[in-house]
């Protein structure tokens, strides 16, 4: 019971970490994916100004893209967003809403070039009402991933270590206790394999059970959270796909990813774990 | 066949637990292995079924060579060379079936094969009747029958006992003898090292005697006599 509340534990927090890095790694991604530069322009900008800034930026050839995005294509973008909230709806229309301009560099080490350019060219012309980098956000969203990864990786470490032990020390005692049995079966001439699979076999059966029953506290978790998760998550799309409906093939299907990763891990810790105690109190 | 050519066994720090022993043993033999306490007796039997190797000298059992069998290949040895002992051995937490069973599951036997076999064993040693029943609930005759039982079934070649009557009373050790001899009248070599002087004289079979670690005597109709080397 010991072994198996170990490898619970143990898989219930890798389990929560794993997670959480692999949302972070979406979330990143999704940002990454997004263009680095936005340029939001005042009213008074046309669209001569922004095709000027568009025609500069290119000059430079370390833009990958520039896309000029209307006040009409930012409403629809506003409407797609907040479709759930009639209110917010009413109350925008596409004179409230700037447009801007989507600029995207060859690589990040050109987007301060890039925002020096902008900042030149907005000082003679004065169009611009607000430039948002997309670095910024992504810069604290990795220092938050990493950090994740340290702080999981560390703890699931020593988690996981402190199972093995367990399960070592079980193992041991059940070898102990069983030494009569052993002996006998030694005479009657069963083979090592023979002796030691039963052992190694209840090693992996406690990581399995153990990382079963985390799948499914953290299953029921991820349902129960839902609703949250959603309202946080639900500016990128894979999460929507993912967990809109509990009940659909994608979230199936990531279910049965997540537990065929724990349930492999915790296979493989404690047979590990039972193999060292096995070869350590077995010899022949 | 066994061979002893020249055996030795020291154990460290202790003097030699045999000595210079040169024997032959063919199959199909009851042979007695007699002596006082401490004469190698018993470290014959263990030579034998390689629970220890010799020290020097070769010690051969049909085509193994005692010394030379990896460890992981013991088994092999073991389910042609079985064990009884004076303390019966038995696993106290299960029945009289599954303690002769076990002697077959290491087999990879089926289970209703081993079902067929047990019963019949069980039937050799007079034991049918009481397979469900706990080595406790058993008198110490009926547990060294099981422990005959676990280690015949399967058909091992040879048989060694190792004082096997030592918690007997005479006529129950009477019966051990009656099945082991039984056993050994379908081929099966049987080695017992014994103290019993009366199961000895009374039998009249080949009789190993030892002492101090050497062959003392080797008798075809033996008796139980004490030694002379010592005074």
């Amino acid at each position: 019971m010991a072994a198996i509340l170990a490898m619970f534990l143990t898989f219930l927090l890798t389990g929560f970490f794993f997670l959480t890095t692999v949302t972070s790694a979406v979330i990143l991604q999704y940002f990454e994916g997004k263009p680095q530069i936005t340029v939001f322009f005042r009213d008074k900008a046309t669209k001569e100004d922004a095709t000027s800034l568009t025609s500069t930026l290119q000059a430079t050839g370390k833009t990958a893209s520039v896309r000029y995005v209307t006040k009409e294509e930012a409403l629809v973008t506003y409407r797609t967003l907040f479709q759930s909230d009639p209110l917010l709806l009413e109350m925008v229309t596409s004179d409230i809403l700037p447009a801007s301009l989507e600029v995207s560099a060859t690589g990040p080490e050109y987007l301060d070039d890039l925002a020096q350019t902008i900042a030149t060219y907005d000082e003679k012309s004065d169009i611009i009402e607000e430039v948002v980098y997309q670095k910024d956000v992504v810069d604290a969203l990795i220092s938050w991933s990493n950090a994740i990864k340290i702080v999981g990786g560390v703890l699931a470490g020593l988690l996981a270590v402190d199972a093995l032990l367990i399960v070592m020390t079980v193992i041991g005692m059940k070898i102990a206790l069983r030494r009569d049995e052993i002996e006998i079966l030694k005479l009657v001439g069963a083979s090592s394999w023979y002796i030691r699979l039963p052992f190694l076999w209840e090693g992996a059966l406690y990581g399995i059970w153990g990382a079963t029953s985390a799948w499914v506290v953290l299953m029921g978790l991820i349902v129960w959270f839902r609703p949250v998760l959603l309202s946080f998550l639900e500016a990128i799309p894979v999460f929507v796909i993912v967990l809109s409906n509990p009940t659909s093939t994608t979230f199936l299907a990531a279910g049965a990813g997540l537990f065929g990763i724990l349930v492999i891990t915790g296979f493989l810790l404690g047979i590990i774990g039972s193999a060292v105690s096995v070869g350590r109190y077995l010899k022949f | 066949m066994i061979r002893f050519d020249h055996v030795s066994k020291h154990y460290p720090g202790h003097r030699g637990a045999l000595s210079d022993i040169t024997v032959e043993i063919a199959d199909g033999e009851f042979v007695y292995l007699i002596g006082p306490s401490g004469a190698g007796k018993t470290t014959m039997l263990r030579l034998i079924m390689r629970d220890i190797v010799p020290t020097s000298g070769t010690l051969l059992v049909d085509e193994w060579k005692i010394a030379s069998i990896p460890a992981n290949q013991i088994h092999h040895l073991r389910r042609r060379v079985r064990t009884v002992y004076q303390d019966f051995k038995l696993l106290a937490d299960r029945t009289v079936y599954e303690n002769v069973a076990v002697g077959l599951e290491v087999l990879g036997k089926a289970e209703g094969e081993i079902a067929k076999d047990v019963m019949k064993i069980l039937s050799l040693v007079n034991l049918e009747d009481k397979y469900r029943q706990f080595p406790l609930q058993l008198s110490a005759g009926e547990q060294q029958r099981v422990s005959i039982a676990r280690a015949i079934v399967g058909g091992p070649k040879i048989l060694l006992a190792d004082e096997p009557t030592g918690n007997l009373d005479p006529d129950t050790a009477g019966e051990i003898l009656d099945i082991l001899e039984e056993v050994n009248s379908i081929g099966t070599t049987v080695i017992m090292a014994t103290h019993n002087a009366g199961i000895v004289n009374e039998r009249k079979k080949r009789t190993l005697t030892l002492d101090d670690g050497t062959i003392h005597s080797d008798e075809v109709k033996g008796r139980y006599h004490v030694s002379k080397k010592k005074t």
